[in-house]
């Protein structure tokens, strides 16, 4: 049903249950706000947003309020602007506020708010909290003195996630988001997803800083410092410069790696079609044999860790196959080693990843299967934004240039392992053709593509019907595998990315805004521009990549065989939950 | 900040069979993770983490928000009560009176702060809000006793009495 209303004497019709904050937006009057994040957080804590409504006595909080037939709203009086100033200044009278050294630096909501409500002068200097830091986990940072208590990162840890280790402790100005007992998030489930990270409109949660470690192996000349990206990077990695969300800046970015002085500027697209030839064979090994089907992708750190503390009895079911850039790392300290002629203990292999968990995924001591880790560290894309700054790259005016031969090519099944759907199908993609024979022309699986949390499909492949899902989020994946658990659902094939959406919306992505989370789908336009790469590659499938079948002729010898065992697969640990 | 209590968990199976019994009443009705706190704080006479996770795998509440509740309402403690449970009044008559000072001697006498329990496991001490004997200010209870009009030297006297 329509609701007619009037915001500032404006008359509108919006459809019932929208707020008065949706409304406002949808006739460009702004109304700050910081607890509020659409689809996350609407809980109206931190009173930013609040606006007259007539004939109500108080303030209403407008993100949480639903409009009504013949309401009248105002958003721009001096009693909403003075109230929401107060409001903004108590919240900053117990927020550390050191900015300058803050690696939210103008990329953070308060301070933002701070300048469009005028706040020039804090009334309200008191006491401060003063907590320790917690910086154990290899991949989260913790900083509870930046913290405004809007509590995003519990209703994205607990609701959105269900990973469940942060919440609220202790109570009035004590108040502080932690954990249990507070103490540190490695020693509690945290699967180390960045979720929270970008939800948090301040600096209060960021990622481990490897960048320091980078540049100090680019300095070291003994170094033979290889670079890969993951295929998310690439189309999120402009709004670090304010392009576009959605911008593909694939050879922009392989151009700055290289300015950065790179030895080798690869492409981790490739490495996810070795792990598309590994998990793709161990899929039809599977289904011959019938033995620990469903398989279930195992690409996603965050996902694994998750298993392993929640669904220990399906870790027969995860797939054996190292993530992609792992294989790369392995590749790179054995084949290219030999080829090069290099020392593997010289060579070190940096990953940009859309993701956090790889921070702590690299850390694996299983990972390492030359005897020197695969990987050596894992940077975000929002850290690589920051080295690319410091370097003094001029992001937006370089040229394109392309990824170093051989590990630079890439099938389109590589690229679209970054969103929600992409593993399960490039892994069809081969699959298909092997069970056929054939080399099929029809690759689009677009069943399996999409934002919804869990998809279904059944694909008919050379006569066999193959049941697959696919689900991203945590929460989703809890959800798919309890009806796995109790047998309610069958399927041959599942593919799981931690994350809402896949990589593209990893929690080492750059951060959306809240504002813009409420104009823009973010997922969908950064799942665009991944869907337009697959479109442009030449090759599209895995097992056609030239320097794939290469490999396998010169070195591997086949999918799943003996040094693919020992380099390219993994295993997996129970984990205790606390 | 650490929540940790040097006395180490010794919960004995008939508490845990207790606490059992109570988990599997509550345990499909929503909203009754404050009544198993309470109740699972009368059987153990604390909230250590070893109850705490126990309760959350039994009705399915994650570690993360038990503890936020806990933490919350100062009816629940973390913390093991020593066998003598001393408790000083901080009401505004005892405290005008000198509670302050009467804290200050327990705690260096004891060696430990407000909330905790020694390490010996005898004594812990706790601030309370007014207990309504402000005609005695300011007041002490060790248990049940209670000892009114004190000065800090009085405490060395008090505390010698609970020596088993
Ligand atoms: S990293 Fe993920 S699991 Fe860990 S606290 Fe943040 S949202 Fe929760
Ligand atoms: S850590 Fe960030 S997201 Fe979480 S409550 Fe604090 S400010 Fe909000
Ligand atoms: S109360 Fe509306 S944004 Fe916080």
């Amino acid at each position: 049903m329509a609701v007619n209303l009037k915001i500032n004497n404006i008359d509108i019709t919006v459809p019932e249950g929208t707020t008065v904050l949706e409304a406002a937006r949808s006739i460009n009057i702004d109304i700050p706000t910081l607890c509020y994040l659409k689809d996350v957080n609407e809980i109206g804590s931190c009173r930013m947003c609040v606006v007259e409504i007539k004939g109500q006595r108080a303030l209403q909080a407008a993100c949480v309020y639903p409009v009504s037939e013949g309401m009248e709203v105002l958003t721009n009086t001096k009693t909403v602007r003075d109230t929401r100033k107060i409001n903004l200044e108590l919240i900053l009278s117990n927020h550390e506020r050191k900015c300058l050294t803050c690696i939210r630096n103008q990329d953070c909501e308060l301070q933002k708010l701070s300048t469009d409500l005028g706040v020039l002068d804090i009334r309200f200097d008191g006491e401060n909290s003063h907590y320790e830091v917690d910086m154990l986990s290899s991949s989260i940072v913790r900083n509870p003195n930046k913290c405004i208590l809007c509590r995003r990162c519990i209703s994205v840890c607990k609701n959105i996630q269900t990973v469940s280790v942060i919440d609220a402790n202790e109570r009035g100005f004590n108040t502080i988001i932690g954990s249990a007992f507070n103490m540190p998030l490695v020693d509690t489930p945290c699967t180390n997803c960045g979720q929270c990270i970008v939800v948090c409109p301040v600096g209060a949660l960021h990622e481990k800083d490897d960048t320091d470690k980078i540049w100090e192996l680019l300095a070291d000349n003994k170094k033979h410092v290889l670079v890969q990206t993951a295929p998310a990077v690439r189309v999120a990695l402009g709004e670090e410069f304010g392009m576009p969300i959605g911008t593909r800046v694939t050879g922009k970015m392989v151009t700055a790696l290289k300015l950065m002085g790179f030895d080798g500027v690869f492409d981790t697209d490739t490495a996810a079609d070795f792990t598309i030839m590994e998990e793709g064979t161990e899929f039809l090994n599977r289904l011959k044999s019938g033995k620990n089907l469903p398989l279930i992708t195992s690409c996603s750190p965050g996902w694994v860790k998750f298993c392993e503390h929640n669904f220990p009895d399906f870790l027969d079911n995860l797939s054996t196959a190292k993530s992609p850039h792992q294989m790369f790392g392995a590749i790179m300290k054995s084949y290219y080693a030999e080829k090069k002629g290099i020392d593997p203990a010289d060579i070190a292999v940096i990953s940009v990843m859309p993701c956090t968990a790889k921070k702590f995924e690299s850390k694996r001591e299983e990972l390492a299967a030359t005897g020197h880790p695969d990987v050596d560290a894992v940077i975000t894309t929002r850290e690589l934004g920051r080295m690319i700054k410091q370097a003094g790259i001029d992001f937006t005016k370089v040229e394109d240039s392309e990824f170093d031969a051989p590990f630079g090519e890439a099938s389109g099944a590589g690229v679209i392992f970054g969103a929600t759907g992409g593993v399960m199908e490039a892994a069809l993609r081969t699959v298909a053709d092997i069970l056929t024979g054939e080399d099929l022309q029809h690759i689009d699986y677009t069943a399996v593509r999409g934002l919804d949390g869990i998809k279904e499909a059944t694909v008919e492949i050379a006569g066999t019907k193959v049941h697959v899902a696919v689900a991203s989020g945590l929460g989703n994946a809890r959800k798919l595998l309890e009806k796995v658990r109790s047998g309610e659902q069958q399927y041959h094939f599942i593919e799981i990315m931690g994350c809402p959406g896949g990589c593209i919306t990893g929690g080492g992505q750059p951060i959306v805004d809240a504002k813009t989370m409420m104009d823009i789908d973010v997922k969908a336009a950064r799942a665009a521009a991944i869907y337009a790469e697959d479109k442009s590659m030449t090759y599209r499938k895995s097992h056609e990549n030239p320097i794939v079948k290469k490999l396998y002729k010169e070195y591997f010898g086949k999918p799943c065989g003996h040094l693919s065992h020992n380099l390219l697969h993994t295993h997996y640990v129970k984990r205790e939950n606390y | 900040m650490s929540a940790t209590c040097s006395i180490p968990f010794n919960g004995t199976p008939e508490q845990e069979k207790k606490l059992n019994t109570v988990i599997e009443k509550y345990k499909d009705v929503s909203g009754s993770l404050i009544s198993v706190l309470h109740e699972a704080q009368e059987i153990y006479g604390y909230l250590p983490i070893e109850v705490q996770k126990m309760v959350s795998e039994g009705i399915n509440v994650p570690l993360a928000e038990i503890y936020g509740v806990v933490s919350f309402y100062s009816q629940f403690t973390i913390k093991p009560k020593g066998k003598y449970k001393v408790a000083v009044c901080l009401g505004t008559a005892c405290y005008v009176k000198g509670a302050g000072e009467i804290i200050d001697r327990i705690k260096t006498r004891l060696g430990i702060e407000e909330g905790d329990c020694s390490a010996d496991g005898k004594f812990s001490l706790d601030a309370t809000r007014c207990i309504g004997a402000c005609g005695l200010a300011p007041v002490v209870t060790v248990n049940d006793d209670v000892y009114g009009r004190l000065v800090p030297d009085d405490i060395d006297g008090i505390l010698d009495k609970y020596t088993d």
